[in-house]
């Protein structure tokens, strides 16, 4: 477990966000111009740019997309392939839940944009992209953010994917600019080693890159002032379920899941567990998750992870397995349906559970449901069966008092109520 | 070496627990679980044959 650099606070932090939240309009130029500076100036050079990786080194900025890798060793594998890179921003947010980059983007298109030819010139890459699901309001607000900049030394598309959950993965959105499905592909090669156009391709989080504009103006010292010792500076976070005022707040990492809800107005009713860490991370008994300190580091010393920064609080009168059997239905219908063991596994998996939480069981049927959680992890492609199941494991243990009660047929009120947890609209059709 | 299943091109066939059920064996939708140990060198042919034999060439020898 980490200490944090300082007692957080139970107030937000704005670095990203400034006063722009509060509107929900895109900062202007001007306006962004006038909360932030100037981008400290800089050209392309071969190799990329050394004084932009030690900063990033130093700062210590960790990804903010799911896996919380280290970004400047990121950005100095990428640099060192050789040959020009090229950079992609994931704007994609494929959780259901999640809301961050979308308010992000909205707020602070130009904050993102800086970050991304930052990013660009520290590992000498000449295009980038921006990533976005079709269709989603971010395009629009980028569009118009690129049109009034100055010329960037490099290109910057805007890339339109469709909405699939799992075209938000690196790798599908390497193949979906390669001219290819918007689906997960075969590793390695990762795309740090061969991604767009064959070349050394940088996948960064949007918020990864809007942080890293402001560490290039004001220092990794600066950066290090907020936030956990091992994983510094600010961190947006979406917060949904049983709360007053669900929605996105920014705060310096390593504060505590209960800060966070009283940020989000407190729960608004009494909770039993929180879902931390969105649909790929785990559930945690209430009153364990609100002392829990938001790092990676601090999650998985539990058994948690901080995925993509996302808090769902479960009141008491919901049913944790109807919620989990709910959620695992949708997973095995957002599968790209390439690997044998996602497949099949995910829709077993979230059947079992479904017939649990009516409970409709047997002991026969909890010995395949132990038997598949145990045979999919780690045969896919991608993560997304490995995450899913992750997530249908801590609900049999922080739910086992209520998986007594369903196994012996006798189901929780909260079952027979419909699911409170969102779940994207079913995206069908084209991969293209 | 060590084998590794490339899950996107296996259509479970099958063949590699077939041939190689020393280190293969099937999940009960056909699709192949590969021990991920490295492979003792007296082994290392039925390895290769299996390799080989995929239809789907989905199945991949790495270096240990």
């Amino acid at each position: 477990m980490t200490t944090p650099a300082r007692a957080p606070s139970a107030t937000q932090t704005l670095r990203l966000l400034c006063g722009f939240a509060k509107t929900r309009q895109p900062a202007s130029w001007s306006e962004h111009l006038a909360e932030h500076g100037p981008l400290p100036s800089g050209r392309r050079r071969r190799g990329g740019d050394p004084r932009l990786l030690e900063l990033v080194d130093k700062s210590g900025l960790t990804g903010r997309g799911g896996a919380g890798f280290p970004t400047g060793r990121k950005l100095r594998t990428v640099a060192g392939s050789g040959r020009a890179a090229v950079v992609v921003a994931n704007g994609m947010e494929g959780e259901p839940a999640a809301q961050k980059d979308a308010l992000l983007l909205a707020v602070a298109p130009h904050l993102v944009l800086d970050g991304i030819e930052l990013a660009a010139r520290a590992v000498d890459a000449n295009h980038a992209y921006v990533a976005v699901h079709r269709g989603s309001p971010a395009s629009a607000v980028l569009r118009a953010a690129v049109a009034v900049r100055p010329e960037p030394p490099m290109p910057v598309t805007i890339a339109e994917l469709p909405a699939h959950y799992v075209a938000s993965e690196e790798s599908a959105l390497v193949h979906w600019l390669n001219g290819g499905a918007a689906k997960p592909t075969f590793v390695p090669p990762r795309p740090f080693e061969r991604g767009v156009g064959g070349r050394a391709t940088l996948v960064n989080n949007v918020e990864t890159l809007a942080h890293l504009a402001l560490i290039a103006r004001h220092g990794s010292e600066w950066f290090r002032q907020v936030g956990d010792v091992g994983e510094p500076g600010t961190m947006l976070v979406t917060i949904c379920g049983a709360v007053r005022h669900p929605g996105v707040v920014e705060v310096a990492t390593g504060t505590a899941v209960g800060e966070v809800l009283r940020l989000a107005g407190g729960a608004s009713a009494a909770l039993q567990a929180v879902l931390v860490g969105g649909y790929f991370g785990t559930w945690m008994d209430a009153e364990l998750a609100l002392s829990l300190p938001l790092t990676q580091a601090g999650l998985r010393a539990v058994g948690g992870a901080l995925g993509a920064g996302i808090l769902i609080a479960l009141p008491d009168s919901a049913c944790g397995i109807a919620e989990t059997a709910h959620v695992l239905g949708y997973l095995a219908g957002q599968s790209a349906n390439q690997c044998g063991p996602c497949v099949n596994g995910l829709p077993a998996i979230a059947g079992a559970l479904t017939d649990l939480a009516r409970g409709s069981w047997s002991p026969a049927r909890r010995g395949d449901l132990d038997r598949w959680l145990g045979l999919v992890p780690g045969r896919g492609a991608c993560r997304h069966p490995d995450g899913a199941v992750r997530l249908a494991v801590s609900a049999l243990q922080v739910f086992a008092a209520d998986v007594h009660r369903h196994e012996a047929s006798r189901p929780c009120a909260g079952a027979l109520v419909p699911p409170a947890l969102p779940v994207g609209a079913p995206v069908s059709g084209s991969w293209r | 070496m060590r084998l590794r299943v490339n899950p996107i091109a296996c259509a479970a066939h099958g063949l590699c627990a077939e041939l190689f059920p020393e280190w293969i064996q099937l999940d009960e939708w056909g699709y192949p679980i590969v021990d991920d140990e490295p492979i003792p060198p007296h082994l290392q042919v039925h390895a290769r044959r299996a390799v080989a034999q995929c239809p789907t060439l989905a199945l991949v020898a790495e270096k240990a």
